[in-house]
């Protein structure tokens, strides 16, 4: 039997809307992250992926259900348990998130500087490895708006890494970069996941280029969720909106070939 | 964390544009309760921060050389402006009934109990704190302030909390200065330039005076910058939960008009109430 990293168990979250009613994002869901594993979250645009992401991390309440991670269940968790729990994960944003006023180097440290005991020099020799091991030594002392788009996510991956986390959740990390840059990204994440050894849940519109790093794929649809055991299945699948979700990402000359396969 | 607090999506869809007065009368009030619930608190977070460790010292040392040393300039021009009109101004009254002797008098009560404390904080609302606000929206609207909440950095206790003690230090100790700037720019324009006799006008001042106007003074100043801290920085941390602010840029700017305007209104109103309760 596989190992859980997550677990949702009959997950509802809805927003409720100023002139009444209410807007469901998820619907009594279930499903599970395996342990190790690449998890790709795929979806069209408002389906709640993020959503999904911030109900893992606690920055939003559920309506009800219960989610659990390695088998904690973690539900509604405040305080002290939260930033426990916190600690555990790693993230890196849609636009890397790098704190403006501080450097790369500062910017990396900052997760150990507030997290841990260690010295200085202790901090120095470890954010220095890690901008070695992602190319980024010469860079050091540049503030985040004198990098490029694809450094920025470079230094916010180092930065997610600092506090070697068990789980890694990317949002939506290739927005914004060319299709060179989107692979190199990419490499970089198979690289340090092989490294590190941390389970990833990638959020991404970037199909079909993110399949090539998924061991599942979860889609989003009106609320409800549909869980494939890899991208292979899910580009199988017959379901209408699953048909259609393939045929509008990977375009309907593949649509049609797989039909006729 | 705040964040928590609510998961509202405005919608202005055909139902409110149908609502009738009275609906959109409760509406608005029911918004404005949990706006005030949310910034309640906000202040209740940010003040626990301030016994959180390890405090962030040299943090706090920069928002006092921003809030303090930045503002200094322009409460020296702002109160000695005040003081000369002050000078001006009374003068021209007192003269009407002989009694340009009180002048010292006038020009430092009104100074150390009125507009020395609300100019000083509506100067600072101005300068530092739609600095502070524009600052924190921006941090919120680009996943900065997410991030620390993910990375378990508590963003009271690293961004919030050294903006207020800096605030609660630096405005009273501005407030100061403002009194003193305002005094001797009073005794210019009534000694120098309208011939007040320079020991009549300290004598004045001396004897009038009192201990309990100095600390209504320091408390109302105190109060203020509590005020504009609170609402300046709420509001940028808030951005996303204030009806109409928008998205992206234009949700701080707007942002950062209303806390402006909210910190003014709010240290005239509490100028008001403070004055009648504690005079």
């Amino acid at each position: 039997m596989r190992e859980i990293a997550i677990e949702f168990r009959e997950v509802v979250k809805s927003f409720a809307k100023i002139n009444g009613g209410k807007q469901v994002i998820l619907d009594h869901v279930n499903f599970t992250i395996p342990v190790g594993k690449t998890t790709v979250i795929a979806g069209g645009s408002g389906q709640g992926k993020s959503v999904l992401l911030k109900l893992i991390l606690g920055l939003m309440p559920l309506d009800s259900g219960r989610i659990l991670v390695s088998g904690e269940d973690v539900t509604g968790v405040r305080g002290r348990q939260l930033e426990r729990l916190r600690t555990r994960f790693g993230v890196l944003f849609q636009g890397a998130a790098l704190f403006d006023s501080l450097t790369v180097y500062e910017n990396v440290a900052l997760p150990l500087r507030e997290r841990s005991t260690k010295s200085e020099q202790d901090i120095r020799e470890q954010v220095m490895a890690i901008l070695t091991q992602l190319e980024l030594t010469g860079h050091e002392e540049k503030f985040p708006a004198q990098l490029s788009g694809g450094m920025r996510k470079r230094v916010g991956l180092a930065r997610a890494l600092q506090l070697k986390p068990e789980i890694m959740l990317f949002d939506e990390p290739t927005t914004g970069l060319d299709p060179v840059m989107t692979q190199d990204i990419y490499n970089l994440f198979a690289r340090t996941q092989e490294q590190v050894g941390y389970t990833a849940v990638i959020v991404s519109h970037d199909i079909p280029k993110v399949f090539n790093l998924a061991d599942q794929v979860i889609v989003l649809n009106n609320g409800e969720v549909d869980v494939f055991d890899s991208p292979e299945a899910m580009q199988w699948s017959r379901e209408p909106h699953i048909v259609e979700f393939v045929e509008s990402t990977m375009g309907k000359i593949y649509q049609s070939h797989l039909v006729e396969q | 964390m705040i964040t928590e607090v609510s998961s509202i999506v405005f919608e202005l869809g055909e139902g409110s544009m149908q609502r009738n007065p009275v609906e959109k009368l409760g509406e608005t009030g029911l918004y404005m309760l949990q706006d005030l619930g949310r910034m309640g608190l906000y202040l209740w977070l940010a003040l626990k921060g301030v016994f959180r460790r390890p405090f962030r010292f040299a943090e706090f040392m920069r928002q006092l050389h921003f809030i303090g040393s930045g503002s200094v300039v322009v409460i020296f021009f702002t109160a000695a402006s005040t003081g000369m009109v002050l000078g001006l101004q009374g003068y021209y009254s007192l003269n009407k009934f002989g009694a340009e002797g009180m002048l010292g008098s006038a020009v430092a009560l009104t100074l150390i109990m009125e507009l020395g404390p609300v100019l000083t904080a509506i100067m600072v609302a101005g300068r530092a704190g739609s600095a502070m606000c524009a600052e924190l929206g921006i941090m919120r609207i680009s996943e900065q302030i997410d991030a620390l909440d993910c990375m378990a950095v508590d963003p009271f206790r690293y961004l919030i909390t050294p903006k207020f003690v800096a605030a609660l230090v630096s405005i009273p100790l501005l407030t100061v200065l403002f009194d003193v700037v305002g005094i001797a720019g009073g005794y210019v324009a009534g000694v120098h330039l309208m011939g007040v006799n320079p020991g009549s006008y300290i004598e004045g001042m001396r004897s009038s005076v009192t201990n309990h106007d100095i600390w209504l003074g320091m408390v109302k100043s105190f109060v203020f910058a509590l005020l504009v801290v609170w609402i300046s920085t709420g509001r940028g941390y808030l951005v996303y939960q204030i009806r109409g602010a928008g998205f992206g840029a234009q949700s701080v700017s707007r942002v950062t008009t209303q806390a402006v305007v909210f910190s003014s209104i709010s240290v005239l109103v509490f100028d008001y109430l403070l004055t009648a309760v504690l005079l």
